[in-house]
């Protein structure tokens, strides 16, 4: 197709009203809601019954276990912190009670997180997204926010009053109030996550005066805000857009998963019911919409598993307090596998696999990574070894002909005690240690403060005739007590035999 | 480039500059709100940064600003910070002895620290990075040492320099240039060569050492020793130990008898402080093995 510009008759140009560029039209849509879903206000109501309970009990549990384990006090010996959990990044130490980590033993973290991920894995295809429901700490905390919203303005149907009410002073008292607490509670999130990096009641005086660290106040800062708005106004929209899981999900979990559930097989056909019909004929949901205001994610269960759903069970108890009122049985939405509900739908009896292919695979590897993680923390040893042999020059030949070889030894005290490591050296027989500043008679002996590293200046000398390559496999070992490390090194002579 | 009336673009429904390139026009797109008011913003924050900072030039200064920022100021506080920090390991050198320093492993560490740093700054252009030397510069790390291998005799020669010029500068007795000052003539010089040669326990003529066997008495034993051993005193090297300075070949001892050369190394007492000096010359001495091998 061939396309004429007809440059010599222009069209006469249009006169048109307002914005009519390309970018204007976006904009004017966006204004509309164009470009962007608006987020629709969500008034969660409050219920009762055996999830509400469990959540709330999990809330005071989780963030319990929050703001007090920097509090824990764990006797250690000599100049070592007091804290029991502690990140000490001046000092490039991780203290978990008993255990102390070094920035070389980074792997273990590396094992926690893969623990952790493949537990979120094997809980999810078994049981569903609970994490997702009960501990995560988005939800926790925005769990934690709409109860100081209920506090301050009532639950559902107070709150969209009030909402849609124009400003007053009564308004006012309840939003600056509701806020207030909020960024309260946000500041105290803030706040308990720098003790887990410093001193804890050192910090908490330091900070008061100005005189902490800027780290502390950044960080108190950035989580008060994260919490703030993430808890207070961004919410669901931080699961449904935010979040990678809801859509790692999808490949975790199968017809088998247990999920919050509406079984439509009991359910279907809904409709309203009046007192004295009868149920004959049709489902026992009667569109009532309880699980659709009670749920903080503004979903309709009843459409079935979505991505939105963070499987919390607030729906469960909302049908079910109606359920109890209708006279019918509880459990009309119930932690239910998609296969149970096709099962009964299709009058099968319905039947619950746990063991699957699926669920033994990550099972199995969580138990080797955790076995593997256990192994290593029970037989890692306090000490460590690193040899630097010397490169220029890489030997001195002395007077009488022998040869020396220099090495740096760096000796890592792991344990809370000091240590006095003897030295040895294999390789080359006959061979003389020495290091600078000790009696060369004595066998070498090292002493290392606990919990440090000391590097010492280490001289090998042997003479000419013990020499049988220019290149010989050597080794030094360190040992105190029943601990032992030893590290492979050369012996370097050149020419020498 | 032609102006012409701006007209409306019916396609994006904006006016026209007027200009024209080619057939091609230029929109009349205003400037972006957000971007206007970015523009307007810094023009208020240039106008606050006048008044806290430091900011004009006068004739005779600046305008300090009421903040009273100054980084000539912050330097020197940080620099202060940092000379009192290093006070403390200073201190602690100056208080110790060479030995102790060297026996006690926390002083030794800290010592060789500081010696390693002052060492690559000032000693590695002659004596190399990690001090073995080239020709005509000493090798450190060996047991062979012109000056003396002990703690106190390393330290004296880092202080005072051979030949240096410091009143107690070391090396005052020269290795005299027996060839080119018409001492010895050429067949002396041979025959020297070759004596000095079966000092060191190599196989030489021995015809020109019986020859030379007197003039090594008369010329060379005053420093270097009726056996060749040399002596730590006057800095004359042992000709006996397989070690050489300027080379182990006999041409290369030749032209040393011939022309005598003799090595300088500054003294370090003026640039260096005393704490810094007493580091680097146990760094010196760790580094030759810091035994006793090293005392001669």
């Amino acid at each position: 197709m061939t396309v004429v510009i007809d440059r010599v008759n222009r069209p006469e140009p249009v006169q048109r009203q307002g914005p009519a560029s390309a970018a204007a039209k976006v904009r004017a849509k966006d204004a509309r809601s164009g470009l962007y879903k608006p987020r629709t206000p969500i008034y969660p109501k409050l219920v009762h019954g055996r999830w509400r309970a469990i959540k709330w009990a999990l809330l005071i549990l989780t963030l319990t276990i929050y703001y007090v384990t920097p509090w824990i006090r764990w006797d250690r010996p000599g100049k070592l912190p007091d804290q029991a959990v502690l990140v000490d990044f001046a000092g490039r130490r991780f203290y978990f009670f008993d255990i102390q980590l070094w920035p070389q033993e980074v792997h273990y973290l590396t094992g926690l997180l893969v623990i952790a991920a493949l537990g979120l894995f094997l809980a999810t295809a078994l049981f569903g997204r609970l994490w997702c429901g009960y501990a995560c700490p988005q939800t926790v905390w925005t769990d934690l926010f709409i109860y100081v919203e209920r506090l301050f303005e009532g639950d559902r149907n107070a709150r969209m009053r009030l909402d849609a009410a124009p400003w007053s002073f009564d308004k006012l008292w309840r939003k600056v109030g509701k806020h207030a607490v909020w960024l309260g509670i946000g500041f105290g999130t803030g706040g308990a996550w720098i003790f887990y990096f410093h001193d804890a009641p050192q910090l908490i005086r330091d900070f008061w005066v100005g005189q902490g660290p800027m780290t502390a106040y950044v960080f108190c800062a950035l989580l008060t805000f994260t919490t703030y708005v993430f808890a207070g106004f961004m919410r669901e929209q931080v699961c449904i857009y935010m979040c990678p899981w809801p859509r790692i999900q999808g490949a975790m979990l199968d017809q088998h998963s247990l999920q919050v559930t509406y079984r439509y097989d009991r359910g279907e056909p809904r409709g309203a019911h009046k007192k004295a019909e009868s149920w004959v004929g049709r489902g026992d949901c009667i569109d009532c919409r309880q699980c659709v205001v009670a749920c903080p994610m503004g979903i309709d269960i009843r459409n079935g598993p979505q991505l939105e759903c963070i499987n919390c069970g607030l729906c469960i108890d909302a049908c079910d307090e109606i359920m109890v009122k209708v006279g019918r049985s509880k459990a009309l939405i119930a932690y239910d596998t998609d296969a149970a509900v096709a099962d009964r739908q299709a009058g099968r009896k319905p039947v619950y696999r746990l063991v699957r292919a699926r669920t033994v695979f990550y099972a199995v590897l969580l138990a080797a990574v955790s076995g593997l993680m256990l192994w290593g923390l029970t037989h890692r040893q306090p000490l460590d070894l690193h040899v630097l042999r010397d490169r220029n020059p890489t030997f001195v030949r002395l007077k009488d002909g022998s040869v020396r070889d220099g090495y740096t030894l760096k000796i890592a005290n792991r344990s809370f005690e000091p240590q006095t490591y003897q030295v040895t050296f294999t390789g080359v027989p006959g061979a003389t240690l020495k290091s600078p500043g000790v009696d060369a008679d004595r066998p070498l002996a090292v002493e290392v403060p606990a919990n440090e590293v000391r590097s010492v200046r280490v001289f090998v000398t042997a003479k000419p005739g013990q020499l049988s390559s220019a290149n010989m496999p050597a080794a030094f070992q360190i040992r105190s007590g029943e601990a032992q490390a030893t590290a492979k090194t050369l012996f370097l002579s050149g020419a020498a035999n | 480039m032609s102006d012409q009336e701006r007209e409306l673009d019916h396609a994006s429904g904006v006016e026209t500059t007027g200009h024209e390139w080619d057939g091609i026009k230029e929109l009349d797109n205003p400037l972006p709100r957000w971007w206007l008011w970015v523009f307007y913003a810094t023009i208020v924050v240039a106008a606050v940064y006048w008044v806290l900072m430091p900011a004009w030039p006068g004739i005779s200064g600046y305008t300090k600003g009421v903040l009273g920022q100054s980084d000539r100021a912050d330097v020197s506080r940080e620099l202060a910070a940092l000379n009192a920090q290093r006070g403390v390991g200073a201190k602690k050198l100056t208080a110790a002895s060479l030995e102790q320093i060297e026996q006690d492993p926390e002083l030794q560490a800290y010592a060789l620290q500081v010696g390693q740093s002052v060492f690559g700054d000032n000693c590695a252009t002659c004596h190399g990075a990690g001090g073995a030397g080239a020709k005509g510069y000493p090798n450190l790390r060996d047991d062979v040492w012109l000056w003396g291998g002990g703690l106190a005799d390393i330290h004296r020669t880092i202080s005072v320099g051979v030949r240096s010029g410091h009143d107690q500068a070391l090396g005052e007795s020269m290795m005299p240039a027996f060839g080119r000052d018409q001492m010895l003539d050429h067949a002396k010089v041979e025959d020297v060569t070759e004596y000095v040669v079966a000092l060191s326990r190599r196989p030489a003529n021995a015809a020109a050492v019986q020859r030379a066997a007197q003039t090594f008495q008369d010329q060379c034993a005053a420093c270097h020793g009726p056996t060749g051993k040399g002596d730590l005193a006057k800095g004359a090297p042992d000709l006996t130990d397989g070690e050489w300075l300027y080379g182990s070949s006999r041409q290369a001892i030749r032209d040393q008898i011939w022309n005598g050369r003799n090595g300088v190394m500054p003294t370090w007492e003026g640039r260096f402080s005393p704490e810094t000096l007493k580091a680097l010359a146990v760094y010196v001495h760790a580094n030759a093995g810091g035994g006793e091998s090293a005392t001669d």
